[in-house]
């Protein structure tokens, strides 16, 4: 399915901001991620399977809080940077 | 030919100053990482290549990356310091940021070790590539108690700093704590003992076993067991022998005090060091004391100091130098480095007899280390 990322995380997939990645969940999405971008997931999800405190996951545009929530194929993923710091 | 480097790590990335060994023309490279805090950024000495830093993006949490070629090309470490994942429903632990690196002992090619916010203590045995806990410290069943409760943490959070090992017994390890103390391990981490007799604390009992506030604790890389530390209650040098701290920083200037945050040693000198006084009254305003910067040193292990201002601003200076924004290098006459919260890096190639600023308009600067590079 398709994956829109955020520019922080470009540089995990050589620049692109659209990518694609499978899974029947977001974990497995997540991890499926990883194994194409080595590194990538842990810049979103922490040591405790938490999402970090700036990173939100949109489902077909619908803001979702757990990893655990179930995907299906035609599903549209987007990772946004919320803003933050100064 | 070796040439100087002088790692700047601050709150939007790293900047490498560079020079020769004589140290007059300079040049500046970087931002590494813009935009990204980089609190500490080391060359590992034991083979001249391997540059280490720690780094944390606003989103994206902390991470390490390792560089073999001074900083053309960084690599993210694969695995970087995390705690261990808690189990069931229990509320585990995540790492805040990377605060401290420091190579293993000398013999000990490709050992690191990192230390986090909140206090957690990792390892690595590959230059930095992937990283585990030490879980003698992490998981040790009175750690909570002696780094106390969130609130009563410094700002930036609760800290595991001034990680040295004992450069004659690659099994033992000084750490600091902020809050909570000095301790030690003398099995590579495997067991603990806090380390803070005669240290002042916050605690009414002057007796008290932790629950005090290194600053910077140093080891003497040279000379067997000698420690000194900038404490959040003064400057201290270790009585190995009694395993008690004797508090040096009373014979500053009763109108300058000892408090403060960074402190260098002599590489080839036991007997001197230096500090950066802060004003600790009031309020503790944390800046230096009446707007007059200066550093302090000390040629007889504290018995007697001696202020060191010269080329430093005479008046309306407020900026304030952390614990691990000063540091010197190993050439003769030494050279001394110390990066402000105002982004300037200040230097003295006299022993600090006299100081010219280096760099100006740098983000808030975090850490200085040198390095002499191959």
């Amino acid at each position: 399915m398709k994956v829109l990322l955020p520019t922080p995380l470009a540089s995990y997939t050589a620049g692109k901001r659209e990518v694609e990645a499978e899974g029947a969940t977001l974990a497995q999405l997540l991890a499926d991620l990883d194994r194409r971008y080595p590194g990538i997931r842990f810049r979103m999800i922490d040591e405790q399977d938490g999402v970090r405190p700036h990173m939100r996951f949109f489902v077909n545009r619908v803001l979702v809080r757990s990893i655990a929530v179930a995907l299906a194929p035609d599903d549209e993923v987007l990772v946004v940077a919320a803003l933050s710091g100064g | 030919m070796t040439r100087l480097a002088v790692l700047v790590g601050t709150r939007k990335g790293l900047f490498v100053l560079g020079a020769d060994r004589k140290r007059r023309s300079w040049t500046i490279d970087g931002p590494h990482f813009l935009g990204q805090v980089v609190n500490h950024a080391v060359l590992d000495p034991r083979d001249g290549r391997t540059l280490l830093a720690a780094v944390k993006a606003g989103h994206l949490g902390h991470t390490v990356f390792r560089s073999e070629d001074f900083g053309r090309t960084w690599e993210e470490s694969q695995t970087p310091p995390a705690f261990a994942k808690a189990d069931g429903n229990a509320k585990g632990e995540t790492v805040s940021h990377v605060f401290w690196l420091t190579p293993g002992a000398a013999k000990e090619a490709g050992r690191w070790y990192a230390g986090t916010s909140p206090a957690g203590l990792f390892v690595s045995d590959d230059a930095g590539r992937n990283w585990s806990g030490v879980e003698g410290f992490n998981a040790h069943p009175d750690r909570r108690k002696w780094i106390g409760p969130p609130e009563d943490a410094p700002p930036d959070g609760n800290t595991l700093h001034s990680l040295n090992v004992d450069p004659f017994d690659p099994d033992h390890i000084y750490i600091g704590l902020s809050a909570g103390g000095v301790f030690e391990s003398r099995d590579r981490g495997a067991t603990w003992s806090p380390l803070n007799k005669g240290c002042a604390g916050f605690f009414p009992d002057p007796e008290a076993a932790y629950g005090h506030d290194p600053h910077c604790v140093r080891v003497h890389p040279k000379f067997r067991d000698v420690v000194y530390q900038q404490n959040h209650c003064g400057i201290y040098r270790l009585e190995r022998k009694a395993d008690r701290w004797h508090r040096i920083g009373d014979n500053m200037p009763k109108d300058i005090g000892d408090i403060g945050f960074p402190l260098v040693l002599h590489p080839r000198d036991p007997e001197t060091a230096w500090v950066f006084p802060m004003d600790g009254g009031t309020v503790w305003p944390r800046v230096p004391i009446g707007g007059k910067p200066a550093a302090y040193v000390t040629r007889d292990a504290g018995k007697s100091w001696r202020r060191q201002d010269k080329g430093l601003p005479a008046a309306q200076g407020w900026f304030t130098v952390k614990r691990q924004a000063m540091a010197c290098d190993t050439l003769d006459p030494l050279g001394l480095y110390f990066g402000t919260t105002g982004g300037e890096v200040w230097t003295s190639f006299d022993e600090g007899e006299s100081w010219q600023c280096l760099c100006l308009h740098l983000p808030h600067v975090y850490s200085v280390e040198t390095a002499l590079v191959p």
